[in-house]
């Protein structure tokens, strides 16, 4: 065979690229998903048809009770953050530094709020801390002879609890990292140079674990500034409302018209401003500090001996893990069995009817389930395909506006839910000629926006550890371009897209924020279902569901530990 | 006094996979006043670990460990001195600089624990600095320094307490070889001047000969020899030893009729005395390849297999019995491969057969 088989000098040259291909279709699908719904707030607001108006805007940001809700929101930001990184970090150190028992266990236990959906978790705590029903709070006044409540869950502070169980990890996942990662010697160092523990841990171990801490703490506040679930759950009935709860109320009371979506609009902005001064506060902190603590040759560090307080820290540990993770999955499992809400919590009420009920008489319900799933699994597959796309592009293509690319991607990241969510909505109702108001469709393209951004991040992971020269090899053995993106590059990141994959089903699957505003009478998810079963007094059917989000959840998280396990064995 | 003194020291650990494992055996030692004393070894023999008992990370399984004259672990009594109260300067092998302090705030560390009055830190850590090479950088950060910088913030933040005891852990092994080279310098010449202690682990055995007055080799958690460099490279007390000093060659050799025949060969004996004290009939000789000369004729007969040339010095591979030896000479002999050439071995060292332990072994203790 002639390895050439033409005969002019020159070989065969081709016209079209796919690299630039792939960029177009990446920048086509984001301006479309992402960009258009943005500029739609923002043009929706300050243009009345085709005439500028700013007065609507100033309206809705002078209303009194839309700064109030601005005031909760930033109070209840500072004080989930301020609380969750102080209980993140004092739970690492336990777990990083001391030689406190069973660490193991509950470095696993202190994760689970992680994959808990934080709304459930407020049903939970109504169930148990409501003022009058709660379960706790009738204990309590029982066993007092009192009338007072023990606690109002139904407060500032009780949304400030229920959201600090659910956003500890941030910090405590960085810190513990940060801690096993760190040199021990660094902190050796700092012993032989005469300085005792408590000493140490003051001047140099806590010093280095800063940026993980301030990493985890913008974490927490950035989603907790856009966070809808728990307020939403503890706050209305109470009138305490936050930006994003604001927003829905907005919209909700003007049944969807376009005033109504038009003040939403308006209120979004204020709220991005928020999360903007935020994100800038971020970028601020996570620039000053970042330093190199990665361990050389690796010993164990010394741990610190608890003596006395072993075990009443130990303790501690345990009954805020009983607290955080147990009473509420307790709660829910019990009250769903329940033959009605405010029955004793004993066997002789137990039924499984609820669950019946839910699972196969409930139309509602039913939709729910099946539209929870039809949706994840189509936007997790369609999402990591797109994000895999984009972080090929960025991470392997040189090519000019690669830096709009991400920060289109990774845009709805930080873009709070129920502001894309509008942006959705004035998109796709008609305005450009197509009209998915109301239909799955309309949940789909807001899904797939919003959490494009995790396949991408998962993908551009595998994808920066496949050097050039494994796909440069494969064409100069004779493959094209396109063979060896297939055989090669895509072959070895697939274990990334399959996390890719679960990490947007998990997150998908108990979703609320986004969807709320955008179900239709038949285009509920479990989310919404919850919600409305729950608004609606059905408590025992609304945690009979929640129970069965829970165990589909918890099923999805023990597939994705699978999938992550085996991609460690291959590497 | 500065005397370091391990009395009867021994270090187990339990592990999952290998169940309890003895890194540090049965181990006496006396460190004197003023010496620089390596630990050498390859890597699991336990060097570290023994540097650690004396520093006070670890605790002793059993024994002693004296500083001076005052005991600083003493297991029988469970007396256990913390790291920070033993007096001790330490140098890290990752160089263990704080990176969120700078360079001045690094060397005065040690004195801000100890509440040193401003103006003696000051003059103390200019000192330190100065003996270091470091003058000028006080307000740099060690992002912005390269390994041989940070090693010498290491090090000046060791002897700004002025210790009396510097434990160095394979300081230089970080470090590109050229910087290696003048960083022992260096550390001679801090010790000259500031006239502590060193106890130095290594796996480097050209460094530890450079940098000790005495030095020990150890394996497998036990002394081997403990020696000056001159003497240890000139008479390995065993086969371990002399391995793990230079390069060397061993031939298997058996005793028959006064004669000495290699395993493996046709009748031909090699012509080198046998020791007085040497009573064995088999037995492994030792001979480092520059030991060996290469004759046109007489000699040990074989052929030269392989011929490298090296810039310094040319080296020759060949059969002896069954064992290929290396040989490097200066001299240009322009022998070439498929050439017969003689073996003369001007100096040979004879060990017992079988000494030492199976490598296999030598690898699982990496584990710990």
């Amino acid at each position: 065979m002639k390895l050439f088989s033409r005969s002019s000098p020159d070989m065969p040259g081709r016209g079209f690229d796919i690299n630039k291909l792939l960029m177009i279709a990446c920048l086509l699908i984001l301006i479309v998903t992402v960009a258009m719904p943005m500029l739609m707030i923002v043009y929706n607001t300050f243009f009345y048809g085709f005439t500028f108006d700013w007065q609507m805007f100033v309206h809705v940001i002078m209303d009194p009770s839309n700064v109030q809700a601005m005031w909760n929101t930033i109070l209840i930001a500072f004080w989930v953050t301020l609380l969750g990184t102080l209980l993140g970090v004092f739970y690492a150190w336990l777990i990083g530094r001391t030689n406190i028992p069973l660490k193991n266990l509950m470095k696993t236990l202190f994760v689970i709020p992680y994959m808990f959906p934080p709304f459930i978790g407020a049903v939970a705590w109504g169930l148990l801390l409501s003022p009058r029903a709660g379960y706790i709070n009738r204990m309590w006044m029982q066993m007092m002879g009192t009338r007072e409540a023990l606690f109002n869950i139904n407060s500032i502070a009780g949304i400030v609890f229920v959201q600090i169980c659910y956003y500890f990890p941030f910090v405590f996942l960085q810190v513990v990292s940060a801690l096993e990662r760190m040199d021990p010697t660094l902190e050796e160092s700092a012993r032989i140079s005469g300085a005792n523990q408590l000493y140490v841990i003051r001047k140099i171990t806590l010093p280095l674990v800063v940026p993980a801490i301030a990493a985890g703490a913008m974490l927490i506040l950035i989603s907790t500034l856009s966070h809808f679930g728990v307020p939403a759950m503890l706050g209305f009935s109470r009138g305490i409302f936050t930006l994003p709860t604001k927003i829905y109320e907005l919209i909700n009371r003007s049944a969807g018209s376009f005033e109504g979506i038009r003040q939403g609009a308006a209120l979004s902005i204020l709220l991005v401003l928020v999360v903007v001064i935020a994100l800038w506060l971020q970028r601020k902190i996570l620039k000053a500090g970042h330093y190199d603590i990665i361990r050389g040759k690796s010993m164990r560090p010394m741990l610190i001996n608890l003596r006395g307080a072993k075990y009443p820290l130990l303790f501690v540990c345990l009954a805020s893990l009983f607290v955080i993770v147990v009473l509420p999955l307790f709660i829910i499992f019990a009250v769903g069995s329940l033959r009605a809400y405010g029955l004793p919590l004993q066997l002789s009420n137990m039924t499984l009817a609820n669950f019946h009920h839910v699972l196969f008489s409930s139309r509602m319900a039913q939709d729910a389930i099946r539209n929870s799933f039809v949706l994840s699994i189509s936007s997790a597959i369609i999402a990591m395909f797109v994000g895999t796309m984009i972080a090929y592009v960025v991470v392997k293509v040189k090519v000019k506006g690669k830096a709009l690319l991400e920060i289109l991607a990774l845009l709805p990241y930080s873009v709070p839910g129920i502001v894309l969510a509008i942006g959705v909505i004035l998109m796709w109702s008609g305005t450009f000629y197509l009209n998915l108001y109301n239909t799955i469709w309309i949940i789909l393209v807001a899904y797939i926006a919003r959490y494009v951004a995790f396949a991408m991040k998962s993908s551009s992971a595998s994808l920066e550890q496949v050097h050039y020269s494994l796909e440069e090899a494969a064409r100069s053995c004779g493959a094209t371009h396109l063979e060896s993106l297939r055989d090669i590059t895509v072959a070895l990141i697939r274990p990334g897209m399959i996390a890719g994959f679960f990490l947007i089903f998990l997150p998908a699957m108990r979703e609320l924020t986004t969807s709320i505003l955008l179900y239709g009478p038949y285009t509920r998810t479990l989310g919404v279902a919850i919600y409305a079963i729950n608004a609606e007094g059905n408590i025992t059917q609304s945690a009979a569901l929640s129970a069965i989000a829970i165990l589909i959840i918890m099923l999805g998280n023990l597939a994705l530990r699978f999938v992550t396990r085996e991609r460690r064995r291959v590497s | 006094m500065s005397e370091v003194i391990l009395k009867n020291v021994a270090k187990k650990f339990s592990t999952k996979t290998l169940g309890e494992v003895t890194a540090v055996d049965d181990f006496n030692l006396t460190i004197r006043e003023g010496e620089c004393f390596s630990l050498l070894g390859p890597s699991g023999c336990g060097k570290t670990t023994t540097l650690r008992m004396i520093a006070g990370f670890e605790d002793l399984s059993d024994g002693e460990i004296w500083i001076g004259d005052k005991p600083v672990s003493v297991k029988k009594r469970n007396l256990y001195v913390q790291p920070e109260d033993r007096g001790l300067g330490m140098v890290f092998q990752a160089f263990a600089v704080w990176p969120h302090l700078n360079v001045f705030e690094n060397v005065a560390f040690p004195l801000r624990v100890r509440k040193v009055r401003k103006s003696e830190m000051d003059s103390r850590i200019a000192e330190a600095l100065k003996h270091t090479g470091l003058s000028g950088l006080e307000r740099t950060f060690p992002s912005d320094l390269s390994g041989g910088q940070l090693q010498r913030i290491a090090l000046a933040r060791a002897i700004v307490m002025n210790p009396k005891v510097l434990l160095l852990d394979e300081p230089l092994s970080n470090l590109d070889p050229k910087l290696r080279e003048s960083m022992r310098f260096e550390i001679k010449e801090v010790q000259r001047r500031f006239n502590f202690t060193i106890v130095y682990v290594t796996h480097d055995q050209a460094e530890a000969m450079a940098l000790s007055d005495r030095m020990l080799v150890m394996d497998m958690g036990k002394i081997q020899q403990i020696d000056t460099p001159t003497n240890m490279y000139n008479n390995p007390a065993n086969k371990f030893v002399y391995g793990f000093l230079g390069l060397s060659n061993f031939v298997d050799v058996t005793i028959a009729d006064g004669k000495v025949y290699p395993e493996g060969a046709s009748g031909q004996a090699i012509e080198c005395g046998i020791p007085k004290d040497f009573s064995e009939s088999a037995g492994t000789l030792a001979s480092r390849p520059n030991e060996i000369d290469l004759l046109a004729e007489g000699g040990y007969r074989t052929e030269v297999k392989a011929r490298i040339f090296l810039g310094d010095y040319t080296e020759y591979r060949m059969d002896v019995g069954d064992r290929e030896i290396r040989v490097q000479t200066a001299s240009e002999h322009g022998f070439h491969v498929g050439d017969k050439v003689g073996l003369d071995f001007t100096r040979v060292k004879w060990y017992s057969r079988d000494e030492g332990i199976s490598d296999a072994e030598r690898e699982r203790r990496k584990i710990i």
